[in-house]
């Protein structure tokens, strides 16, 4: 049976697509974007959380449990060297605090399945289902696939949350099970884009188009970040490129929030982003009505 | 909202409750004169309830449009000497408490002193009550497994149906009259009683039709003096209608409001019956007279909204009489548990929200008082437009209405044998429980402590707190080789606890009966009259008798934990594990928070723990459920705390679940406070995984935080959230709707949140007055956040 890695399943996600959802994040991402709020999900492999706050220092648990002497610690932290943590867990289960966690999981299509079916009676009566998000769900496509399909004959609602970054042929192959496309765009100029999410644009585009073009049910996200992306200009071309797609009529906008800059301090990432701002909520209706403007329909979330 | 409703909203606002010493002098002076022993209890009651209606002051204040108090003036609290006969220190601590106050003059303590505790020392039902009960009992009740609801309350837990307002108390007279002729002497060895009890009533009937029209003379009299023309037409018009009702059936809806507050008033100046007497269904009850109003455009959708929001005032001018002791813990609180039904379905089970329901909720929202509480009756026909809207009066944060699962409620009644109209005519009222208003008496007798049960179990029947052996003998714990073995010894434990509380409650049921019967009450529920019988002794068509377990939570999580952690992995021996909690820990913060973060907990979705739940409450089910009382009925079980989690926690040591010594306890069927780490879909799994439908009513809780709920999607997706716990045929959900923050400021500037409502359990209270342990409990109750 396939199996996949996620870091995490979210029950009552209600900013996810329609009624009550929950959303699998799966690991993994080609894209490095300086903003982004879940750096946990952008390596393929498992990684450990350190949250030294909690932990009690008379407790040395974690220190005395690895086999491979990678974990340190002293009254004010926990380090672990990851050039010798082979990710064999040990750590995390001792620790009762709740301060090492290895993000990040094999899981199988029937596991995921099980944590699925237990809230259908509230996508039932919402309307709601699941949604795959990450990282980038794309990345993990026979895992995806497979579980699609089991989703699918349950008659559960599928909505994905993708960047686009891949290529077409692959997302076309999952294309007709999924209910819902969440398509995040990101900056229409390309320099730009390569700038700050590491990648070309182009690809992104293509697919948009083609995906446009088979009639797909499509809601285009826009994460806003101050000075970025959030100018006249440069949300008149988001506005302009939609709008010669024909298809789409749903544009969802999200305000950049700090919440990932903790994770990439408790994930010890090496290169630490830097901070942005969120636009003005002034600033938002704004853009918002911008896009209303082109006739577009318009919200926050979701 | 207009001016009057302001001030008189703000007058009941801002006084202080205080004693009022009428109610106990009239009673006392009562009970002193040769009248009051020449007849049968049945009679006496009567008329010390036409003594204290024939001289009690009589008040109208300015501006009001429905007119009566229990005391002399709005907050004046009266005691019930009868019931519990203060001492000089009830009366000190009353005056000086911190929370749930009453100002205490020394007017009030000299008469109690000369007067009312001589009299009534020894004769006060909670004296013979004590007097009464077993060594085991007292043992139990010291201890803190039980608690005892009629030690300080009279049993009073009903709710009114429609009947006063298509019949006047000539009517009731009437219907009397044909009792009493059909009593059958000869053949009929209680018709003797009977005649009594039917006498008695009509005492009753014709002592409230003489309250209401001393209210007429006053009003008369006020309209007389009055200078502003508007006013003196109200005054006649109060006067019209007071002559009116409750001797004849209401032609308006002004007239229907002002019946019921007499009845009202007449309940809870007989007895101090506590918990919830209440109109119940209001929407559907006033709605002919609304429609009619309108029809005839005599009554406008403002006027209705005027009228509805003085009747409001005039509960919360009642504050629930002052509760010392044990009663005071559990249900410490102001309010009086008045819970107003709306919505639901009608009598042929088609939809019953109408504008009415609509307007009661503007109501609701505008007034934003501590009483009458109120709920929204939801049914699979409800409109979602209905649920909605009680759902953005929620958002605001003030804890009302709660909301209800008609189509549970309707099962749970069926289920215990009541005919399927009564059952529609019903709902659910005090904190959760459900009823057949106007024909049930349901008992509430007290709250069970589970988590102590088990405690004793650990220590084979030792209270470790005391050392008092106050339980059986089931075994050393750790003679124990499996979780059966254990649990099986706490079954056997349970078992016990409820036979000790069984035989006191019977005892008790009797004293009532006979010392201090209701027939102004027993007029009021079918079919007291029909039968001839008194409310307390087997008269109301259905009778019964509830002990309402306490956190199902930490005795889940606690079970789990043992389970868990010494038998299936062998974490830790049973010894040490004693040892543990006997050091409350101390010294072992790592054992503690494995307890805490490595053990499967009950609210997260998880068999693990959630099959345990379920095996507590089929032995606690077995355990009350079917055993008869003293009135015809029977015995059953729900799943509410009102407060007393935190007095049940005072009296447990540190538990396997990680909490520490004297930590409050978790409340209803909630989650252990902090222990439910997945979302809301998982605590509604969890919860709906017992069977609802075989209790008289279950208690969740849940708080969310402002932003769930900012716009009309999040909103939506609540409504579905509710529906879907409705589904799976949960009873219950209430939602404090406010951030954590917001909390720790009142409780650090209480001056600046007065009017800060918040969901305790059951029912709201003002969160300024309500204990810090309480306060902090709630702060820490697990807020969903966004995903």
């Amino acid at each position: 049976m396939a199996k996949g890695i996620i870091f995490d399943i979210k029950r009552y996600a209600i900013h996810d697509g329609p009624g009550i959802r929950t959303t699998i994040f799966l690991k993994g991402c080609s894209l490095r974007c300086q903003w982004c709020q879940n750096p946990e999900g952008q390596e393929t492999y498992p990684e450990i959380m350190l949250r030294p706050s909690r932990c009690a220092t008379e407790c040395n648990e974690c220190v005395s449990v690895c086999p491979q002497d990678a974990v340190s610690k002293d009254a004010n932290s926990i380090e672990i060297d990851k050039a010798k943590c082979d990710l064999c867990r040990k750590c995390e289960d001792v620790c009762v605090y709740e301060a090492l966690e290895v993000v990040g999981r094999e899981i199988t299509v029937r596991e995921v399945m099980d944590e699925i079916e237990k809230d259908k009676v509230f996508f039932d009566e919402s309307g709601g289902g699941i949604t795959f998000s990450g990282g980038e769900p794309l990345m993990q496509l026979d895992f995806l696939e497979a579980l699609l399909k089991e989703i699918k004959k349950k008659d559960i609602h599928i909505t994905l949350d993708t960047s686009g970054y891949i290529a077409f042929d692959d997302l076309d192959r999952i294309s007709d099970k999924v209910d819902l496309f969440l398509y995040d765009l990101k900056i229409m100029d390309d320099e730009k884009h390569e700038k700050f999410t590491g990648v070309s644009n182009r690809l992104i585009l293509d697919n948009l188009r083609k995906l446009a073009g088979k009639e797909k049910s499509i809601a285009v996200r826009i994460p806003l970040v101050s000075g970025i992306n959030d100018d006249d200009q440069s949300v008149q071309m988001f506005a302009e490129y939609i709008m010669s797609l024909e298809k789409i009529k749903q544009i969802n906008v999200l305000a950049y929030h700090k919440g990932g800059c903790e994770k990439y301090k408790r994930l010890r990432k090496e290169k630490f982003p830097k901070t942005f701002q969120s636009p003005s909520n002034a600033r938002i209706e704004e853009i918002k009505k911008i896009f209303a403007d082109y006739g577009f329909s318009v919200k926050t979330g979701g | 909202m207009k001016e009057r409703i302001k001030k008189l909203r703000e007058q009941s606002l801002s006084i202080k409750p205080y004693v009022t010493p009428e109610r106990a002098k009239l009673i006392t002076e009562f009970y002193k004169a040769n009248a009051a022993n020449n007849v049968s209890s049945l009679v006496r009651r009567a008329l010390a309830f036409k003594y204290l209606l024939e001289n009690k002051a009589v008040c109208i204040g300015e501006n009001e449009l429905i007119v009566g108090e229990r005391g002399p003036a709005p907050r004046a609290t009266p005691t019930y000497p009868e019931i519990t006969a203060h001492s000089l220190e009830d009366l000190r601590i009353l005056d000086t408490r911190k929370k749930t106050s009453f100002a205490v003059d020394a007017e009030t303590k000299k008469l109690y002193e000369e007067e009312i505790i001589p009299f009534w020392k020894g004769k006060a039902i909670r004296d013979r009550i004590f007097g009464k009960m077993s060594e085991e009992w007292k043992a139990a009740y010291e201890a803190g497994v039980f608690t005892e609801f009629m030690e300080q309350r009279a049993p009073g837990h009903t709710v009114l149906d429609d009947k006063i307002y298509n019949k006047g108390f000539l009517d009731f007279k009437k219907d009397i009259k044909t009792s009493i002729k059909s009593l059958d002497f000869l053949n009929d060895p209680e018709a003797p009683k009977k005649s009594e009890e039917l006498n008695a009533m009509e005492i009753c009937v014709d002592a409230l039709i003489m309250y209401a029209e001393r209210h007429a003379e006053k009003a008369r009299e006020l309209a007389k003096k009055e200078k502003n023309p508007g006013r003196k037409k109200e005054l006649e018009r109060i006067a019209e209608n007071c002559s009116r009702v409750p001797a004849h059936t209401p032609r308006d809806f002004w007239e229907a409001l002002q019946y019921y507050w007499f009845v009202h008033l007449g309940v809870i100046i007989e007895l101090n019956t506590w918990d919830s007497f209440n109109p119940g269904r209001l929407d559907q009850h006033l709605y002919p007279f609304y429609k009619k109003g309108l029809k005839e455009e005599t009554l406008t959708s403002d006027k209705a909204k005027e009228l509805l929001q003085a009747f409001w005032i005039k509960f919360n001018n009642q504050p629930a009489p002052p509760k010392v002791g044990v009663t005071a813990e559990e249900s410490a609180t102001y309010t009086d548990f008045a819970l107003i039904n709306t919505g639901g379905i009608k009598q042929d089970s088609s939809d019953a929200v109408n504008e009415l329901s609509y307007l009661i909720l503007d109501v609701v929202e505008e007034m934003r008082i501590l009483q009458p509480s109120s709920m929204v009756q939801i049914s699979k026909k409800t409109p979602d437009a209905f649920l909605k809207r009680a759902l953005k009066i929620i958002k605001t944060g003030f804890g009302q209405p709660s909301v209800f699962n008609t189509d549970a409620i309707i099962q749970e009644l069926t289920r215990q044998g009541k005919s399927v109209e009564d059952a529609r005519n019903g709902g659910a009222s005090g904190c959760v429980e459900t009823g057949a208003f106007g024909k049930e008496n349901y008992n509430l007798t007290g709250y069970f402590n589970l988590t102590k049960v088990f405690e004793v179990t650990l220590n084979n029947g030792v209270d470790p707190r005391t050392g008092k052996e106050i339980g059986l003998k089931t075994g050393d714990a750790s003679s124990f080789k499996s979780f059966e073995g254990l649990f099986e010894a706490f079954k056997k434990q349970l078992n016990y606890f409820v036979d000790v509380k069984v035989k006191g409650n019977d005892i008790i049921e009797r004293l009532y009966a006979e010392y201090l019967p209701s027939p102004f009450l027993s007029l009021l529920i079918d079919d007291c009259i029909a039968k001839g019988r008194d409310y307390h002794d087997g008269g109301a068509r259905y009778n019964t008798s509830y002990i309402m377990g306490v956190g199902l939570g930490s005795i889940t999580d606690v079970l789990a934990s043992v389970k868990y952690n010494v038998f299936d992995e062998k974490q830790i021996t049973m010894q040490d594990l004693l040892k543990a909690l006997r050091n409350n820990f101390e010294g072992d913060e790592t054992l503690r928070q494995r307890f805490l973060n490595k053990t499967p907990k009950y609210g997260n979705d998880d068999d693990y723990a959630d099959e345990i739940m379920k095996l507590i409450f089929e032995a606690y089910y077995d355990a009350v459920k079917g055993r008869p009382n003293t009135k015809g009925g029977f015995y059953e079980i729900n799943l509410l705390p009102t407060t007393v989690h935190i007095y049940f926690g005072k009296v447990v040591g540190a538990t396997p679940d990680g909490r520490k010594a004297s930590e409050p306890l978790s409340e209803g069927i909630s989650p252990v406070q902090g222990a439910d780490r997945k979302g809301p879909t998982a605590v509604i799994k969890s919860a709906s995984k017992m069977d609802h439908l075989r209790t008289g009513g279950t208690l969740l809780n849940q708080k969310f935080t402002p932003h769930l709920l900012a716009d009309e999607d999040g909103i939506a997706k609540l409504a579905h959230l509710i529906r879907s716990y409705f589904k799976l045929d949960g009873h219950h959900i209430q939602l404090n709707v406010v951030s954590a923050d917001t909390l720790r400021d009142a409780k650090k500037h209480p001056e600046k949140y007065r009017d800060l409502i918040v969901r305790v359990a059951g029912y709201s209270d003002y969160f300024v007055d309500i204990a810090v342990d309480l306060q902090d409990e709630i702060i820490k109750r697990t807020e969903h956040k966004s995903f």
